[in-house]
């Protein structure tokens, strides 16, 4: 058991320096950053939606279409780097089983270009 | 590994993802002018992926790792669920023309269903499980919301997702600790490892509640059930047909292969959860059916009911249990498939009718139909000789040779309790005053299928036999 939590330490080193990084530097803003806030700074940024208001409001479905679309890809390319380092360990059989999975996302993505789901308007 | 040998394991499956897969990609270029020959192409390709599974390997085997087996028992469950679909994709065709469900996706996320389906039935793995579920799930969740501008469609929809994500969270926890006492989720490994005589640790204990609770939420079994009414009620009336058989049939198949494969050793553990569920299914599943006045909502409580029904011969946990299921579940396919077709048939100046007391005096209005249901109805009471008298008889047999009396008792009193409200609807439909009449032709496709499905629950004795020895077949892969 013993021998098995020892593997773990690094994680939990890293897992420490990441929380106390992250808080020291989060901190230092709140210390020593110069604060001199106008309208413009305080309004909305980029998606249009006004940073402090009621949680109920409308909200344009389109933002989850690109995000769930977004999701997908973003997940292929998490297998694809994995795949691409072991590529030399796991021979033909490997190559051909993400070129079957990319396959599969191509179909999808060409559904979803026909049905118009990449059109903003 | 051999990938040639893993490949000649899957025809069925691999065919049925490349042809939805071509299917959406026709559905997506040629627009919404494709639906009818798209729903017709998803019906041949079920019946072409259930040749292929007739024609796969004959004998037990395992492919890919161990992570998907083909045996005489998915065969059999496989052939069912297929059959089931079929039915209820060829039953949707006049009703999405008529309510202009118009979108192409409809067959196709019936096939893809029905590959989870496939893929969950042959799981030997609690991994490749768990994907064949998920993509089961997520088929049967969009096709629930099909009518995304009807309210109560949506609403199905929605609580059929959240309800079965909890669900897939609660079996996704109880694999967790499974694989961390058990170091492993192989069943064939997993049977190994509790082979030997010592007891099982608690982990492994709690794990099998927790998978047994997940998958009590997909056959929809008390305490498990609440989504049950909502979504069928909900869901348009041809998803319903198909939601009562396809998925009801995977489920319970998996359920049986989980429970006497890889925990086959510890029957001990789980025969009293099962014994439970089952009793309180068919408990609920008939008293709460007393008070129903929509027809839908009256088919889910009794639907939960059969289930009950069925888990009896789980509960059995012997090989005259698992044949009576398969037998139960084939017959099952049949009456509700037939039952679905007739609820189709009602239709009033071009509405959907969905009061059960709109059935009275249909003996008069449309005698046909009216006969058509009443053998549904008496076999769904399991009045010999119908069909589900066969099929509650072979349960409640291995039940009494397992000794497990007051469960057949109490499932003998309760079907005597469902009997009244299936019995109800043929009263109201043969004694009482005729209502305003439905609309004729309700499309020959739904004549058809009540005719088909109406014979065989009537002369289902004929073919008893062959049906018992390969259900026996299939039950014997298990033991």
């Amino acid at each position: 058991m013993e021998e098995l939590l020892l593997e773990y330490l690094p994680i939990l080193i890293f897992l420490g320096l990441a929380v106390g990084l992250s808080g020291l530097m989060v901190m230092a803003s709140v210390v020593v950053g110069a604060r001199k806030p106008d309208p413009e700074k305080n309004s909305a940024y980029e998606c249009g939606f006004d940073a402090f208001d009621d949680a109920r409001m409308k909200f344009d479905v389109r933002f989850y279409l690109v995000a769930i679309l977004f999701i997908i890809f973003d997940l292929e390319v998490a297998f694809l780097f994995p795949w691409a380092i072991t590529l030399s360990d796991i021979g033909v059989f490997g190559f051909w089983s993400m070129i079957v999975f990319l396959g599969i996302l191509t179909v999808g993505f060409v559904y979803e270009w026909r049905k118009g789901a990449l059109e903003w308007e | 590994m051999n990938i040639a040998v893993d490949i000649s394991a899957i025809w069925p499956e691999l065919f049925m993802a490349v042809a939805a897969m071509v299917m959406l990609m026709y559905g997506a270029f040629r627009g919404e002018g494709a639906t009818r020959f798209v729903t017709w192409a998803g019906v041949l390709v079920l019946v072409v992926a259930a040749l292929l599974v007739l024609a796969g390997p004959a004998g037990k085997t395992t492919a890919f790792n161990g992570q998907f087996v083909v045996d005489a028992f998915a065969v059999f469950a496989k052939v069912l669920l297929i059959a089931g679909a079929a039915l209820a994709l060829i039953l949707a065709q006049p009703y999405n023309m008529r309510e202009d469900i118009k979108q192409f996706e409809y067959p196709i996320l019936i096939v893809f269903a029905v590959l989870g389906m496939m893929m969950m039935v042959s799981a030997n793995d609690l991994l490749s499980l768990y994907v064949g579920l998920e993509l089961q799930s997520l088929a049967l969740y969009v096709v629930a919301a099909i009518r995304r501008d009807n309210l109560r469609s949506s609403e199905a929809g929605l609580k059929y997702f959240v309800l079965g994500a909890l669900s897939s969270g609660i079996l996704l926890y109880g694999m967790s600790l499974i694989y961390g006492f058990a170091g492993t989720t192989s069943f064939d490994g997993l049977a190994a490892a509790f082979a030997t005589d010592s007891d099982a640790p608690v982990g492994v204990i709690v794990g099998l509640v927790f998978i047994a609770a997940g998958l009590a939420f997909k056959v929809s079994a008390v305490p498990f059930h609440m989504w049950t009414p909502d979504v069928y009620e909900g869901a348009p009336t041809p998803v319903t047909a198909f939601f009562a058989v396809a998925p009801k049939i995977a489920a319970m198949a998996l359920f049986v292969r989980v429970m006497l494969e890889p925990f086959g050793d510890l029957v001990a553990e789980w025969q009293q959860v099962i014994w439970f569920i089952s009793l309180a299914s068919m408990i609920l599943g008939s008293f709460a059916a007393i008070v129903q006045t929509n027809i839908k909502r009256l088919m889910a409580y009794s639907s939960i009911g059969h289930m009950g029904f069925v888990l009896v011969g789980l509960a059995a946990g012997n090989e005259t249990g698992v044949q009576g299921i398969l037998l139960y579940l084939t017959i099952y396919v049949f009456m509700n498939i037939g039952t679905f077709a007739c609820i189709l048939a009602m239709r009033r100046q071009g509405r959907m009718v969905e009061d059960i007391d709109q059935l009275a005096g249909l003996s008069k209005t449309n005698p046909y139909l009216a006969a058509a249901l009443a053998v549904f109805m008496f076999s769904m009471a399991g009045i010999p000789p119908l069909a589900g008298f066969f099929a509650k008889f072979y349960v409640f047999l291995a039940a009494i040779e397992a000794g497990l009396y007051v469960l057949t008792v109490v499932g003998l009193l309760t079907s005597v309790v469902g009997a009244y409200y299936y019995l109800r609807i043929v009263k109201l439909m043969y004694f009482d005053e005729p209502a305003e009449a439905f609309d004729r032709a309700p499309g020959r496709e739904i004549t058809v299928i009540v005719t088909v499905t109406g014979l065989i629950t009537m002369f289902f004795f004929i073919g008893l036999a062959p049906v018992l020895d390969g259900a026996e077949a299939a039950a014997a892969v298990l033991f």
